[in-house]
């Protein structure tokens, strides 16, 4: 495309001229023209904005993801050392990591967390728990009906109920290619 | 820079004039822990070391600041809250509900006022008008932002760990407040021009610096074709919260309409905050971003002389939580407001003959 190959300086070029004729290219007004000087300065914004640091928040993610998993998986060994069972020493594990974040989330440590590790503290179940506390904090000063009861699910809402979704998808799947 | 018909305030197709030079006689910044920690600590009035001010709630946290913005303000030119005529103020929440509620408190006639984050050059325009227009004599101008109110209200509840992108900015928790009054020692105002809504296109909320960019080349360029006055007229012309990304995108455009700047082109939020040392991404933002930089900061460079000519241009992004959600576009707008170091009515005002407007 001839317009990805324009360089910073016409694409500042075009969107200062269209600034300049007239004003602004107003909604509705010669669509065409507008679409194309939406699409110049959305390059140009690229162009001159910072690159995703991936390679490093994807480092981060994998340490501080792995170290939420390795911490999960010492509870769990210290739970079958003490001779518990393995399917209830797993939900206990899980149990412990979720009161850890609740409390972390709590004394304001869990965002931070976050900030550094992004995905990585997302994803495990440590992240959920801070997606569940930190509305529950939040809008308890709009009290516990319209506060913490209505928006306790804010953010993890979509995740639950688009997670239900797909599990019903995938077992219906399974189902029709007669899985026992 | 003359209005064509002799008497008339209106030049150009935004720019309104200020004959009778409207002083700012006094202006005080209150700022949150984080914002006392940057490189401009030293020049605010009141820095507090919690970001909830004593109170339960982020919103009742913003209002006592602006109302103590407000009051040092008035407490620094010997005045009472009571004795202005009017209150003009605006704040980032639903219903400008800081505003509001710190004005139910003050108690004088109150016009709340929205231009996300521009309203404190809305607001000092405003003022202006009524000034020199004969309608009050002295007006306070005061802008609010929080952090955490605003996180709870546009993005997600404050201790969730969402990472920022490196084009986000981060909301100032600070309030400004400036009394602009007939005669009266003081930074003059004498021009402002009032921004258009303008919209390239730009639909990412963590990247509002490219949303408000083109808006603020739109208001500076007008400015300058308006007064017709020439690009090194005045010492610094400052964004209120372009950051990293809008800036460079602004330094681009304005280059391209004729207008090269050098370091005579700023932003508040590059100012307020050291960007890596405190971890904001591109810089900072909010009302209270260009409101505290200005009333703090540029107050007194300008006071002191090291400033003589000043063009605050605020820059808002004219988003809702429910614009966004339903994938529009964001429009941004810019405000700017002329300030020039010596009032009219101060003694021995030389200097700057050259540069009166």
């Amino acid at each position: 495309m001839a317009k990805n190959r324009r360089s910073t300086k016409s694409k500042a070029r075009g969107t200062a001229r269209a600034l300049m004729a007239r004003g602004v290219p107003g909604v509705g007004r010669s669509p065409g023209k507008r679409s194309e000087q939406v699409e110049r300065y959305k390059q140009l914004a690229q162009e001159v904005g910072p690159k995703r640091p991936l390679a490093r928040n994807v480092l981060a993610a994998f340490v501080v993801g792995g170290a939420i998993c390795a911490l999960g998986q010492g509870v769990l060994n210290y739970l079958l050392a003490r001779g518990l069972p393995k399917e209830e020493g797993i939900g206990l594990a899980s149990a412990a990591l979720v009161v850890i974040a609740a409390l972390l989330t709590g004394i304001g440590v869990y965002d931070v967390v976050g900030e550094f590790g992004g995905m990585g503290s997302a994803i495990p179940i440590t992240g959920f728990a801070n997606s569940i506390v930190s509305p529950a904090l939040e809008f308890k000063r709009e009290g516990y009906v319209l506060g913490v009861g209505a928006r306790l699910f804010t953010v993890a809402g979509p995740v639950i109920v688009w997670g239900l979704v797909v599990s019903i998808l995938v077992g219906a799947v399974r189902l029709l290619l007669g899985a026992p | 820079m003359r209005p064509a018909i002799a008497g008339q305030r209106r030049i150009g197709n935004q720019t309104v004039l200020f004959p009778t030079r409207p002083a700012i006689i006094s202006a005080a910044s209150v700022v949150g822990p984080k914002e006392g920690q940057g490189p401009l600590a030293q020049e605010f009035d009141v820095i507090k070391p919690d970001t909830h001010f004593g109170q339960a709630t982020w919103e009742h946290a913003e209002t006592t600041m602006m109302r103590e913005a407000a009051a040092t303000a008035a407490g620094k030119c010997g005045l009472e809250l009571q004795s202005l005529d009017l209150m003009l103020a605006g704040d980032l929440l639903n219903q400008t509900l800081a505003s509001s509620f710190a004005a139910r408190q003050i108690y004088i006639p109150f016009i709340g006022l929205y231009g996300a984050c521009s309203t404190m050059a809305e607001s000092m325009a405003l003022a202006s008008v009524f000034v020199d227009g004969g309608y009050a004599q002295r007006v306070l101008a005061t802008v609010s932002s929080h952090h955490d109110s605003a996180e709870r209200q546009y993005r997600y509840p404050t201790e969730f760990g969402a990472q920022r992108v490196p084009t986000s900015q981060w909301t100032v928790t600070g309030a400004g407040a400036a009394i602009v009054a007939a005669g009266g020692d003081g930074p003059a105002i004498t021009a402002a021009t009032i921004g258009k809504v303008v919209d390239f296109g730009i639909k990412d909320s963590n990247d509002m610096g490219s949303a408000m960019a083109p808006a603020a080349a739109q208001t500076i360029v007008q400015h300058f074709q308006d007064t017709g006055l020439p690009a090194n007229h005045y010492d610094l012309i400052v964004t209120g919260d372009l950051a990293e990304v809008g800036n460079k995108i602004l330094v681009k455009l304005l280059s391209e309409a004729g207008l090269n700047l050098g370091n005579r082109l700023d932003d508040c939020g590059l100012m307020i905050f050291d960007r890596q040392a405190q971890n904001v991404k591109a810089g900072g933002s909010g009302c209270g971003c260009s409101a505290v930089v200005f009333c703090g900061h540029l107050m007194r460079r300008l006071l002191a002389g090291e400033i003589e000519r000043l063009l605050l241009v605020c820059t808002g992004a004219l988003l809702s939580p429910t614009s966004y959600q339903q994938g529009d576009t964001i429009p941004g707008i810019a405000h700017a407001v002329a300030v020039e170091a010596n009032a009219s009515g101060a003694t021995g005002a030389g200097g700057g003959g050259g540069g009166r407007i």
